[in-house]
């Protein structure tokens, strides 16, 4: 269910089809998103999730796995 | 020129605002009019701006306000589908020698004029990155480039304005977002209607152009930034000081 949300959020951000989104899909190396974009995606999964990433979440969070790992420790998964 | 556009601006129901959202309706922009307190006035520039032919909503809100900005764009968002200009108008003015500003004047104007312009472009920033096109407009004032005396809190306020203006200009320049500001010198408005007689007629002989601007001459700025003429102007602060500041 987490991945799946995440999945339609990086898409729709990325302008791509949710079908390019896998677990291992590396944000910056297979879909090319810069800083910005990353921060962008952790914002709506903000929204999404009702939760707040750290301040270095940008630098630890690098593949759609990391994000949902991340936010299941949150939500104590 | 901006046909087919949408511009939000804040402060847009007196002043300089008001005329910004005059001469971008005309120009063919679809107007989302922020305003606060008063109704009347921003209905009454509602009006003139549907003869324009163009799509007008009036949206009530403290702009200081983090999560009041928050809804406000959203609102905006959900009525218009996007926001290609934002123009961060909205301030005030408490004037005193620094001794005198006391800790709220200081709040209140930082909190509007700084803090306020910050609010929108945060919550407009995805909005922004999403369409990879767009410009945001800061009216800032010449004040924030020299310092004036009696106006420290107001200063302080436009000069962090500029900052702004020039950082969000760098980082969004990669999505095609452009992001200037106007400082504008001694305007006629409700804002400097204070400045009377003999103190008003020094300032204005300190002019070169020996007269003070009109909202128009700021307007008329602001319609061009806006525009695909001003695409790759971006990170500038321009004077409309009628040379005050030469």
């Amino acid at each position: 269910m987490i991945f799946e949300k995440i999945r339609t959020i990086i898409a729709g951000q990325m302008s791509i089809a949710e079908d390019k989104v896998t677990m291992n899909t590396s944000f910056a190396d297979d879909l090319g998103a810069d800083s910005l974009d990353i921060f962008q995606i952790i914002s709506e999964l903000e929204e999404e999730f009702n939760m707040e990433f750290s301040n270095d979440a940008a630098e630890k969070v690098r593949t759609v796995a990391d994000a949902v790992e991340y936010i299941k420790n949150y939500a104590g998964e | 020129m901006l046909q087919g556009t949408t511009a939000l601006i804040t402060g847009a129901s007196r002043g300089i605002g008001k005329a910004i959202a005059l001469d971008m309706a005309h120009s063919g922009a679809n107007i989302a009019l922020n305003y606060i307190g008063n109704s009347e006035e921003a209905d009454a520039v509602r009006t003139l701006i549907l003869k324009e032919n163009v799509r007008c909503e009036t949206y009530e809100c403290d702009i200081s306000d983090f999560n009041e900005s928050k809804r406000m764009s959203g609102d905006v968002l959900k009525d218009f589908s996007r926001v290609d200009i934002l123009v961060n108008n909205a301030g005030i003015a408490r004037d005193n020698p620094l001794l005198g500003i006391n800790e709220k004047d200081y709040d209140d104007v930082m909190n509007i004029n700084l803090k306020g312009a910050f609010n929108m472009i945060k919550h407009l920033y995805p909005n922004f990155m999403k369409n990879r096109s767009g410009t945001i407009i800061n009216i800032a004032s010449v004040c924030g480039l020299r310092g004036w005396e009696w106006q420290a809190n107001y200063a302080a306020s436009k000069g962090g304005l500029i900052a702004l203006t020039k950082t969000v200009a760098k980082e969004l320049a990669g999505r095609g977002v452009t992001c200037n500001a106007i400082a504008p010198g001694l305007i006629e408005t409700d804002m400097t209607a204070k400045l009377t007689g003999s103190k008003k007629d020094s300032f204005v002989a300190s002019i070169p152009l020996q007269r003070a601007g009109r909202p128009g001459d700021v307007s008329k700025l602001a319609v061009f930034l806006a525009g695909a003429g001003a695409s790759y102007i971006t990170g500038e602060v321009i004077k409309v000081d009628g040379g005050l500041c030469i």
